[in-house]
C-alpha cells in the first residue's frame, strides 16, 4: 500500500491511509465505455460482419469487461461484480425501453393519420378494398355495449363471490373457491371464447334463434364477463380483508345485523379499492380480441342489438383490418388501435389514480 | 384431468371446520366476531343469555348469505362447466378424426376424411413461450431491481407506472406492430444469425419473416411489463431490516440485492413467471400475426413457420365447419388443460409461502 488516496489536500498523518478503499476515478467509466466503443467498431468494420447495431452490442460486452476488470484492480473483486451488476441492471432497462418505445411511437405516428369525423362516425359497411375512408363507429359501439353488458353481470356476481370469500366463507369449501378464482385469472381468453361458443352460440342460442347457431355481441359479452369475474373478485377480496375489524366490531356491538354491517359499513369502506379493481377489468376486457372474434361475429354494419345478428369490437376491427389486402386498412387498423389503447389507459389511468385516494391502502 | 371440483364440501360451509387450520393470509385478522356458526349454540350467535331476538329462520340474514354463497359457487360451475362443454364438443370431432390426434402433423378437419393433430401446435405453443420467457425474465428482473432498488424513488414510482400502463396495452396493437415494423429488423438478425452461427441447429436456412423467433420476441417483449410489475411488487416488500443489517455488514449494493432481496423475492418471482408462462401460453392475436403457420415440428427458429394452439385457432375459425370447429375446441381443451397445470402449479408456490399479496393480474 502505497500512496493514492484520492483527496489532494494534505493528510493528518494520524489518519492510516488504508482506512479508504481505493476507488476508480469518476471519468473511469466512460472513458472504457469510448475505449469499448471504438474497439467493437474497429472489430466489426474492420472484419465486415455487421452494422452498427452489432457494434453497440459488441462494445456493450466490451465495456462490461473492461469496467470489471479495471475495478477489480483498483477497487477489488466485491466492488467489481457490484459495477457489473449494476451496468447490467441499468442496461436491461434500456433494452426493454427501446421495443415498447417504439411500439408507442409507431402507435401514435400511424395511428393519428386517420384521426378524422369521418372514422368515428361511418361504419365499414359498403367499404371496398378501393375506398380510402370507413371507419370503426361500428366497432366502438360494439366494444361500449359488450365491455357494459359484461360488466352488468360481473361486477355484482364477483362482489358478491368476494362477499362470501371473505365474510361467509370457512373451511375446505371457501378455500376451494380461493384457489379456483386463482386458477380462472390464467385461464387463456381463447379459451373462454371456445367456451362460450360451445356452450351459448352452438347449444342455447338455436333455441330461440330458429336452430341457427346465433352470434352475437351478448355472446362476446358472456365470454368477456368469464374473463373479468376472478379480477373483480381477486381485487375486491384484497379490499375487504384491508377494512379494519373495529369497523365491524362497532357495528356488531351496536346490534347491526351482519348483512346489514357488511352492505352499510364494510362495502363503503372499500369501494374506492373495489372500482379500481372493476376498472382494471373492464380495461383489460376492452383490449381482448380472441373471445369476440370466435363468438361475435364481426359485422360491418352498425348494430345497435347486442342480442341479435352480428357484432364487431374494436380489438376484433383492429385484427380484421390488419389481415385485409386493401392499402388503406393500414391506416385504419392503427387508428383503430390508437382510439383502442386511449380507451384503455384513461381506465387504467383513472383507475390508478383513484387507487392512490384510497385511504385503505396498502 | 382431476380437477373437478368436489361440490359435496358444500355441506362443510356452517362452520363446523373452524378448528381445522387452514393458513389464511395476513388480512385474516378482519375475520373476527362472527355472529354465528358454532353448533350446539342457538344461533343468535350474539350471546346475551337468551335476551335477544332470535334469529329467524328466514330472514334478510339467511337471503344474503345464500345469495353470496350462490355466487361463490357460480365460480366452481363455471369451471366445471368449461371443462364439460368443452369435452362435449371436443369428442364428436375426435371421433371422426382418421389420424392421431397427438402425433400427425397437419390440420385438415373440414376434409373428408377428417385429419388433424394437435403435435405440431403444441410443441410450437411451447417453444415459443419457452423462448419468450427465456429472453423476457433475466430482462424483467433486471428492470424490476432497478425500478425498486437502483432509481431514485420518485423515477422507480414513475417508470413503475408506465410500466404497469404498458402492461394494460391490448396484445394485437403489439401483434400488428411485430407484424409490420419487427418483422423486417428480425429477418436481418435472422439472417445475421444464420451467417455466423448456422452450426447450431436452431438457426437454420431461410427463408425468414413470421418466424418463431419473430413470435416469441414479441411475446417476451409482451410478457416483460407483466413479470417486470409483479416481481417490482415483491421486491419492494422487502422487509427494509433485512436490507438495512446486509449494508450495515458491509455489504455493497449488489450483495445486499443478493442475500437480502433475491431470496426474500425467490416464491414471488416464480409466481410471477408462471403466470407470465400462463399468458405467453395463451396469447392468440399476437401469435397469429406474427407466425407462419405451418403444421411442421422444426427446432429452426429462424425459418417462417411456426405454430401455436391459440393463433390456430384465431386463424383457421373463420372456415371451419361442424367438425373443424369440434377439432378447435379439442385442441382448445389442450390448451386449457396445459395452462391449468401450469396455474395450479404457480398457485401452488404462492400459497406455500404468503408473506406478500400479490394483485394478481
Amino acid at each position: 500500500m502505497t500512496t493514492t488516496v484520492t483527496s489532494h489536500r494534505p493528510q493528518p498523518p494520524a489518519q492510516p491511509l488504508t482506512l479508504r478503499a481505493r476507488r476508480l476515478p469518476a471519468y473511469a467509466a466512460p472513458a472504457i465505455a469510448v475505449v469499448a466503443l471504438l474497439v467493437s467498431a474497429g472489430i466489426v468494420y474492420g472484419a465486415g460482419i455487421g452494422g452498427p447495431v452489432l457494434v453497440v452490442v459488441i462494445a456493450a460486452l466490451l465495456y462490461l469487461a473492461g469496467l470489471y476488470t479495471a475495478a477489480k484492480a483498483v477497487e477489488g473483486r466485491r466492488a467489481a461484480r457490484n459495477r457489473t451488476w449494476s451496468a447490467l441492471i441499468h442496461s436491461a432497462f434500456v433494452l426493454a425501453v427501446l421495443p415498447l418505445a417504439s411500439v408507442v411511437w409507431t402507435l401514435v405516428s400511424k395511428g393519428t393519420e386517420r384521426l378524422d369525423g369521418n372514422f368515428f362516425g361511418t361504419s365499414m359497411n359498403n367499404i371496398g378494398a378501393r375506398d380510402a375512408n370507413g371507419g370503426a363507429y361500428h366497432a366502438i359501439i360494439g366494444t361500449l355495449e359488450q365491455v357494459g353488458i359484461a360488466t352488468l353481470i360481473t361486477v355484482p356476481l364477483g362482489v358478491l363471490c368476494a362477499i362470501y370469500i371473505v365474510e361467509y366463507g370457512r373451511g375446505r369449501f371457501a378455500f376451494t373457491i380461493r384457489f379456483f378464482v386463482d386458477v380462472m385469472t390464467g385461464i387463456p381468453s381463447i379459451v373462454t371464447g371456445l367456451f362460450v361458443l360451445a356452450f351459448w352460440v352452438l347449444v342455447v342460442s338455436p333455441w330461440f334463434n330458429d336452430g341457427r347457431p346465433g352470434f352475437s355481441g351478448f355472446a362476446a359479452a358472456l365470454a368477456l364477463s368469464v374473463l373479468m369475474l376472478p379480477t373483480v373478485v381477486r381485487s375486491t377480496e384484497e379490499m375487504l380483508r384491508l377494512v379494519p375489524a373495529p369497523l365491524r366490531e362497532g357495528a356488531y356491538a351496536l346490534g347491526v345485523p351482519k348483512w346489514k354491517t357488511i352492505l352499510r359499513v364494510v362495502l363503503p369502506t372499500a369501494l374506492p379499492g373495489i372500482v379500481t379493481g372493476i376498472m382494471l377489468a373492464i380495461a383489460r376486457a376492452a383490449g381482448e380480441t380472441a373471445p369476440v372474434l370466435l363468438v361475435a361475429g364481426g359485422g360491418a354494419a352498425i348494430n345497435f342489438n347486442p342480442f341479435e345478428n352480428n357484432q364487431s369490437s374494436l380489438a376484433l376491427f383492429v385484427y380484421q383490418q390488419a389481415g385485409e389486402a386493401s392499402k388503406y386498412s393500414p391506416a385504419r387498423a392503427w387508428t383503430a388501435a390508437l382510439t383502442l389503447v386511449v380507451l384503455v389507459l384513461v381506465l387504467t389511468v383513472a383507475a390508478k389514480l383513484l387507487a392512490r385516494r384510497n385511504r385503505l391502502g396498502r | 384431468m382431476g380437477d373437478t371440483p368436489h361440490r359435496s364440501a358444500h355441506a362443510g360451509t356452517g362452520g363446523t371446520r373452524v378448528a381445522t387450520s387452514h393458513e389464511w393470509p395476513a388480512g385474516a385478522s378482519a375475520r373476527v366476531a362472527e355472529p354465528s356458526g358454532i353448533p350446539g349454540i342457538p344461533d343468535n350467535g350474539l350471546g346475551g343469555g337468551g335476551g335477544l331476538p332470535r334469529a329467524r329462520a328466514f330472514g334478510a340474514e339467511r337471503a344474503f348469505r345464500g345469495l353470496t354463497l350462490a355466487a361463490g359457487t357460480t365460480v366452481l360451475v363455471v369451471i366445471a362447466a368449461i371443462a364439460i362443454f368443452l369435452i362435449a364438443k371436443a369428442v364428436p370431432a375426435l371421433r371422426v378424426n382418421t389420424e392421431s390426434f397427438w402425433t400427425f402433423e397437419g390440420w385438415f378437419p373440414n376434409d373428408d376424411p377428417p385429419k388433424f393433430g394437435i403435435g405440431a401446435l403444441a410443441f410450437g405453443t411451447v417453444l415459443s413461450s419457452l423462448l419468450a420467457l427465456l429472453m423476457a425474465v433475466p430482462v424483467a428482473l433486471g428492470i424490476a431491481l432497478y425500478l425498486s432498488h437502483y432509481a431514485p424513488r420518485r423515477l422507480g414510482n414513475a417508470l413503475g407506472f408506465l410500466i404497469d400502463l404498458l402492461a394494460a396495452v391490448p396484445s394485437v396493437v403489439f401483434g400488428l406492430w411485430g407484424r409490420d415494423y419487427f418483422a423486417q429488423p428480425v429477418a436481418d438478425l435472422s439472417a445475421w444469425l444464420n451467417k455466423y452461427f448456422g452450426w447450431i441447429p436452431i438457426f437454420g436456412e431461410g427463408p425468414y419473416g413470421s418466424s418463431i423467433l419473430l413470435g416469441s420476441v414479441v411475446l417476451a417483449i409482451m410478457v416483460l411489463p407483466i413479470v417486470t410489475s409483479l416481481s417490482r411488487e415483491v421486491f419492494r416488500q422487502t422487509p427494509t431490516a433485512n436490507e438495512e443489517a446486509a449494508l450495515a455488514l458491509g455489504a455493497t449494493r449488489w450483495e445486499m440485492v443478493r442475500t437480502a432481496v433475491l431470496p426474500y423475492g425467490r416464491p414471488g418471482v416464480i409466481a410471477a413467471v408462471m403466470l407470465g408462462l400462463g399468458r405467453a401460453l395463451g396469447e392468440t392475436i399476437a401469435l397469429a400475426l406474427t407466425l407462419g403457420s405451418t403444421y411442421a415440428i422444426s427446432f429452426n427458429i429462424l425459418q417462417s413457420g411456426g405454430n401455436s394452439i391459440a393463433a390456430n385457432i384465431a386463424n383457421r375459425f373463420a372456415e371451419a365447419n361442424d367438425t373443424g370447429r369440434g377439432a378447435l375446441i379439442a385442441s382448445g381443451l389442450v390448451l386449457f388443460a396445459i395452462t391449468l397445470m401450469v396455474n395450479i402449479t404457480a398457485r401452488a408456490i404462492i400459497y406455500r409461502r404468503r408473506e406478500f399479496t400479490e394483485s394478481a393480474a
